[in-house]
């Protein structure tokens, strides 16, 4: 990447698009401390957080979802939600080896939650099931829900609507609104599908071979020749027409 | 009042094999040659479940299990020969809790010595801590055999004599009690989840907020103390320590034991642990003198066969009922 | 090189080395042959031997948890074992392995080499050479490399995974016989525990030198040795077998792949 930088303003929906290769995953891995910039800094809330370890960002309040799907694949989806509730959990492992009142209160809360969370997300049939043996979709929305149990005010979200047909598209773009509504949510998302990013995305940011090559509204972007040109290649479009 | 109920719920399964076994044992119905092999079951299951803890549950390859058992081992055998009869012989209650001080030295010097190992090399990817905590297996293995010339009690490769024999059926009972407990608590809570977790994939584990280097850590620093106190009570049970018994070799049996009884399952390294040291030792009785060493040659096809039929451990997921978690699953 | 390509921890190399040494042993001692059929009677018999593990033991393990095809590399290094050291076999004591030559030694600019040595030195870099051929210039070390980065997409690319696999053991065992030869001829003492530690040393050298590197490997044996030797000669000989791990440990911290090591880096 190189001069990358923008601004992501409370409570927006931003998009980030580009052919492949452009560098947008590594912008989500560089925000989320997976990689440490050589040159740049990253902040949240004015404070900077280049270089910190990716729990530390992910404690400030920034969770992600991967564009390969990283569920724990051998355990439920109960466990998968469950276990991000853990950097908020209230006792201590002493308290967990004494079994005290304090630690099965603790659980009784964390298991409500997670039902609260399940149903939100409709998977709550699923609750005993290993996340390797849930549909594709299902899975996508499992790592959402997980992501969403820690609690962030940022969520980065890596092409959620990968390998989805035009309906479970429409159904993901409706759920993406209203989850940034009831959790107060800014969203930055990675996607290819046009229908999804030009439908929800208040903003996008375009990106090839690791630049900003354009920002601004959809309207704006999809008309940009720059644009056009980093995905269709200089020569095809001549006036609005495809030669 | 939770916590007294815990505890008598500790007291009782402790009470009830302690006393059954010691029971057997006066009269005479158990040969006390096998009491003292159930010991050493029990002694081994403590070391095992030190290493599930390690390797099943949180994921970390370490094959130098056995160096942690030799610290503990000799840590204690160390203090006792110094503080036992201190007091006299017949100071009953003194000698029980110099044993358990030096039973906890033991714990406390090998996870003080995991510390120091895992912090540079938990880093590494698995296969590659797997071959780095072989050579600190090794390096220990010479750093016993040539300890006398720092501490000459410790005996090096002459091996250390002397020391009481103070492990009996219900500190070996006790101990397994207690090490079931633990581990089965801490994994049944959010902090075994955790460990989980970083088994399962730490990438996704840090993005959840998890700090993954101490967890492993911990897990890792958990796991050895759980030798260390196993190696303590070894050391009093056979009242001689040899380096020998903590070459890199003895890494691969507790391994063995692990991997057979299922990963990250409880119950199938009690099984496996108590299966393997009855096994040896129940064949190193029912063979003619001239095949003993066909134990050897009939142990590892066992375990071929084993891992042929059933690769994930011969329990895979399922636990005895006492084992299994209580919280909300 | 069967570490690169299946990723497992063969523990029984060590033991196929043992088997070479005692095939050579009972070819130079009672069938009399000559050298160059002791050779390729060590290196064909290790060959078949890990064949025939591989195919009964770790193939049917290939797409089980990666520790249970270890385990049984664990279990097949203590069957070789104690089986040859049981009195109906080879037996647990130590042999003398008749040298089929007279080994002389001749003083070069003030050090002194004997021509075992100057064997050993050249079986290496011969089999070095030869190894690099193989990987890199023949269509089965072109199967080799596709299967050491997905066995299931070369399959369907047409490469016979099976045969590949079942050849790469083959290949290493072949080595691992010829160098039991020669460390039965170099130190003329065998017996059926003698590849523990060899075994252990081999694949730390590997490892050292870079795992999926063949010149990392004989670089890691050669820093091993050299190091392991100049201890005992300057130190102490307490500290040999030791001093080879506390320089894996630091190498490893150093370079987590080895010194040569290609890094996978792994896409999140």
């Amino acid at each position: 990447m190189d001069g990358v930088d923008f601004l992501l303003r409370q409570g927006e929906l931003t998009g980030i698009i580009g052919p492949n290769g452009s560098g947008k995953t590594t912008l989500f891995n560089v925000i989320t401390g997976i990689y440490r910039p050589d040159r740049g800094a990253v902040s949240l809330d004015g404070k900077e957080i280049t270089g910190l370890p990716p729990e530390k960002i992910a404690r400030r309040g920034i969770a992600r979802t991967f564009q390969n799907i990283r569920l724990f694949r051998d355990l439920t989806v109960v466990d998968n939600v469950r276990i991000a509730r853990h950097p908020h959990v209230r006792y201590g492992p002493v308290a967990a080896l004494l079994r005290t009142d304090g630690f099965y209160r603790e659980e009784r809360r964390t298991r409500e939650q997670v039902e609260e969370f399940l149903s939100i997300f409709s998977l709550q049939d699923r609750r005993k099931d290993l996340a390797k043996n849930l549909s594709y979709g299902e899975q996508r929305k499992l790592e959402i829900a997980r992501a969403l149990a820690s609690r962030p005010k940022i969520l980065l979200l890596d092409e959620p609507a990968a390998g989805m047909n035009p309906s479970e598209v429409v159904t993901l773009m409706e759920f993406i609104l209203r989850i940034r509504e009831r959790f107060s949510l800014t969203v930055l998302l990675i996607e290819h599908q046009m229908r999804l990013v030009m439908g929800i995305c208040e903003r996008l940011i375009v990106m090839d071979f690791g630049h900003v090559i354009a920002r601004g509204l959809p309207a704006e972007i999809r008309r940009d020749s720059k644009v056009i040109e980093a995905y269709l290649g200089k020569r095809n479009y001549i006036d609005g027409k495809f030669n | 009042m939770t916590l007294l109920k815990n505890i008598a719920k500790a007291v009782l399964p402790f009470a009830v094999l302690s006393g059954l076994v010691q029971f057997l044992s006066v009269r005479d119905i158990l040969n006390p040659y096998w009491v003292h092999i159930f010991q050493l079951a029990c002694v081994v299951a403590i070391s095992a479940l030190g290493l599930n803890l390690i390797y099943g549950f949180t994921g970390l390859f370490s094959l130098g299990h056995a160096a942690f058992y030799g610290v503990g081992a000799y840590t204690a055998a160390l203090l006792t020969k110094q503080y036992v009869g201190v007091y006299g012989d017949e100071a009953f209650f003194a000698t029980g809790a110099v044993f358990l001080g030096s039973l906890l030295a033991g714990g406390v010097a090998a996870a003080l010595l995991a510390c120091l190992v895992g912090l540079p090399t938990l880093r590494l990817t698995s296969d590659y801590l797997g071959i780095a905590t072989l050579g600190f297996g090794v390096i220990m293995k010479v750093v016993f055999d040539n300890a006398d010339s720092l501490i000459p009690q410790l005996g090096g490769a002459r091996g250390m004599t002397g020391i009481p024999r103070l492990t009996g059926v219900p500190w070996a009972v006790a101990a397994l009690v207690a090490a079931i407990l633990v581990i089965r608590n801490l994994v049944h809570s959010s902090y075994g989840r955790a460990l989980i977790a970083i088994r399962e994939d730490e990438i996704a584990s840090a993005a959840i907020g998890i700090d993954t280097f101490r967890y492993k850590l911990i897990g890792f620093t958990a796991g050895c103390a759980f030798a260390g106190v196993a190696g303590g009570l070894y050391a009093h049970l056979y009242a001689f320590l040899h380096p020998s018994t903590f070459d890199f070799l003895k890494s691969f049996d507790v391994l063995m034991i692990v991997v057979l009884g299922g990963l990250g399952n409880l119950t199938g390294t009690l099984v496996a642990s108590f299966a393997w040291v009855f096994l040896l030792e129940g064949m190193r009785v029912a063979l003619p003198p001239e095949y003993i060493e066909f134990r050897w040659v009939l142990i590892p096809l066992l375990l071929i066969v084993t891992m042929l039929v059933r690769p994930r451990g011969l329990f895979g997921f399922r636990e005895f009922p006492l084992l299994r978690s209580k919280v909300y699953r | 090189m069967v570490y690169g390509i299946v990723r497992l921890i063969n523990f029984a190399h060590g033991d196929v080395f043992m088997v070479g040494a005692f095939l050579a042993f009972y070819s130079i001692e009672k069938l009399h042959l000559p050298l160059p059929a002791v050779f390729a009677l060590a290196a064909g018999g290790s060959a078949f031997l890990a064949v025939v593990i591989e195919r009964v033991a770790y193939r049917p393990l290939r797409n089980a948890p990666k520790i249970a095809a270890l385990i049984t590399a664990i279990g097949v290094s203590l069957f070789l074992e104690y089986f040859t050291a049981l009195h109906q076999v080879f037996g647990p004591n130590y042999y003398a392995f008749p040298r089929p030559f007279q080994v002389v030694s001749r003083e070069i600019g003030g050090i002194t080499v004997t021509n075992i040595q100057w064997i050993i030195l050249l079986a290496t870099l011969a089999s070095l050479g030869a190894l690099q051929y193989v990987v890199y210039r023949t269509k089965v070390g072109r199967g080799m490399r596709a299967v050491s980065h997905d066995h299931v997409t070369a399959g369907l690319m047409g490469v016979n995974v099976d045969a590949v696999i079942a050849f790469t053991f083959g290949l290493g065992a072949a080595l691992a016989g010829v160098g039991g030869v020669l460390y039965g001829i170099a130190y003329p003492q065998i017996n059926t525990f003698m590849g523990v530690m060899p075994g252990l040393k081999a694949f730390t050298a590997a490892v050292l030198g870079g795992i999926g590197s063949i010149p990392g490997a004989v670089l890691g044996a050669l820093i091993m040795g050299l190091t392991e030797t100049m201890t005992t000669a300057y130190l102490s000989s307490i500290y040999r077998d030791g001093i080879a791990f506390v320089l894996l440990i630091a190498v490893l911290l150093w370079k987590p792949t080895g010194i040569l090591g290609k890094t996978r880096t792994e896409k999140v």
